[in-house]
């Protein structure tokens, strides 16, 4: 093999290009990157960027001299705009056609819009770095934000705002903050810790439209017909997956590009990162995972299976994510979605008392899927990890647990 | 090999005690890294490499001659 072509220059796409360069391919790596900027870290944006701790020039991923070590034909600026799967070729924007022995699908995903918002001064989405500075220069004291949507983005931007003085105003369609996704013991637990901080959250309610006068936002109708004022609204719904450009390709594309267990979507055509839904054996389920860590891993996974494809390497990690959310630093290990009972193993949820500490594990079927902790040491945590790694029964989790 | 680690910009995820943990370790009161042996032995090098490409805060940084 000697032509790989890598469409997508952020995390996934980054480290699939290190790591065939440390496994010794020497051949060519295009990274085609639509952003303009040198690949970048995104975490730190709704964290250290928004609350001004850091500028800009920390998120680099790697220094220039890495970049040039690694020898790239590296295409900033420029999107991909089709692939031709048969012909191998990926087309760009610019005209050019990127022959490929390997393709690798990296382009992640974008935030999910609210309708009618185009154009509106003051309406945010975060993804870019853009975004970030966009919305960092307008929060200041007395100002009054609202988020839609209390996901992780919302409540890590829900903290920073807060600390920077911003009147917030939380708005969550789901009964419970982030209850698919952790559980509604949990999801009330991290609403309280909000409310705690001074943050107004509303659940259970749909925002009809955003109001804006004279092009600048104005505020937030409820679907109640009931109106909240804000100088500024942050949508944080959710993202879709960047895969338009795959349209016509014949690869399979259905929330995310499709993939097997090495995260092979199709001829010479592999998924790394936000942008793919691969089949994760050690849970047994497809998953479409958009978490920083999984993009470098499944980089490394996918850069293996490319320079050693007599021997493809299933791609079977534990899931890990974590969030800053004022003062506490959330993790999560495993899978918590479709997940059937929870146990509190560490700490109390019910708000009894000021602890921020807790530890609770997650069952799916009769395994043990995930746990969720915050101020418990890492050599705990690093056991309930191997448990999960290792395939553990809820049985023997809790069995463990208790001793 | 050189190892350096930036302790401000690291994320606490332990990504790197679990590929190399005769080199790296975590603080027990907040998880941030510690850096066990800056020059580990060449058998050590391939996981503390791989750390280095999967560390979620690009906190390792890699002097290798």
């Amino acid at each position: 093999m000697n032509r790989v072509v890598i469409v997508g220059a952020s995390a996934g796409g980054l480290a699939t290009a290190e790591a065939l360069r440390r496994l010794g391919y020497a051949g060519v790596i295009t990274l085609v990157g639509e952003e303009v900027h040198p690949p970048y870290d995104r975490p730190p944006l709704s964290k250290q960027i928004l609350a001004g701790q850091w500028t800009p020039d920390r998120l680099a991923l790697r220094g220039q001299a890495e970049i040039d070590a690694l020898n790239l034909d590296l295409r900033l600026g420029v999107a991909a705009t089709g692939v031709d799967v048969a012909g191998r070729a990926v087309a760009l924007a610019d005209g050019d056609h990127l022959p490929y022995e390997a393709l690798v699908v990296a382009t992640g995903v974008r935030p999910r819009r609210l309708p009618g918002t185009d154009g509106l001064t003051g309406v945010h989405t975060l993804r870019t770095l853009e975004d970030a500075m966009a919305l960092k220069a307008r929060l200041r004291p007395g100002r009054r934000l609202v988020i839609v949507g209390a996901g992780f983005v919302g409540a890590e931007v829900a903290a920073v705002a807060q600390g920077l003085g911003v009147e917030v105003t939380m708005l969550e369609a789901a009964p419970v903050p982030l209850g698919p996704a952790v559980g509604d013991d949990v999801g009330r637990f991290l609403a309280r810790v909000h409310l705690d901080h001074g943050i107004t959250l509303r659940t259970g309610v749909s925002v009809a439209r955003v109001l804006g006068e004279a092009g600048e936002v104005s505020g937030v109708e409820l679907a109640d017909g009931s109106v909240i004022a804000a100088d500024d609204v942050l949508v944080a719904i959710g993202s879709v997956p960047n895969t338009e450009w795959l349209a016509g390709s014949g690869l399979t594309v259905h929330d995310g590009l499709i993939a097997d267990r090495y995260c092979a979507a199709g001829p010479g055509v592999y998924g790394v990162g936000d942008v793919v839904r691969w089949h994760n054996p050690l849970f047994d389920t497809a998953m479409r995972i958009e978490h920083r860590t999984n993009a470098a891993e499944q980089g490394m996974a996918v850069a293996r299976t490319l320079l050693d494809p007599g021997r493809p390497h299933p791609f079977a990690p534990v899931p890990y994510v974590w969030s800053d959310q004022y003062d506490m630093k959330i993790q999560i290990y495993g899978y918590l979605r479709d997940h059937e009972e929870t146990a509190v193993i560490d700490g109390d949820l019910s708000g009894a008392s000021d602890s921020r500490r807790f530890l609770v594990a997650y069952r799916r079927g009769d395994r043990l899927a995930g746990v969720i902790a915050a101020g418990v040491s890492p050599k705990l945590l690093r056991g309930w990890r191997a448990l999960i790694a290792a395939g553990s029964t809820w049985d023997a989790a809790m069995t463990s647990a208790a001793a | 090999m050189k190892v350096e680690i930036d302790d401000v910009k690291c994320v606490a995820a332990g990504q790197c005690v679990l590929l190399a943990p005769e080199v790296f370790d975590q603080r027990d009161e907040d998880g941030i890294v510690v850096l066990l042996d800056d020059q580990p032995a060449t058998e050590s090098h391939p996981a503390v490499r791989e750390s280095a490409l999967v560390c979620p805060a690009a906190a390792i940084r890699l002097v290798e001659p």
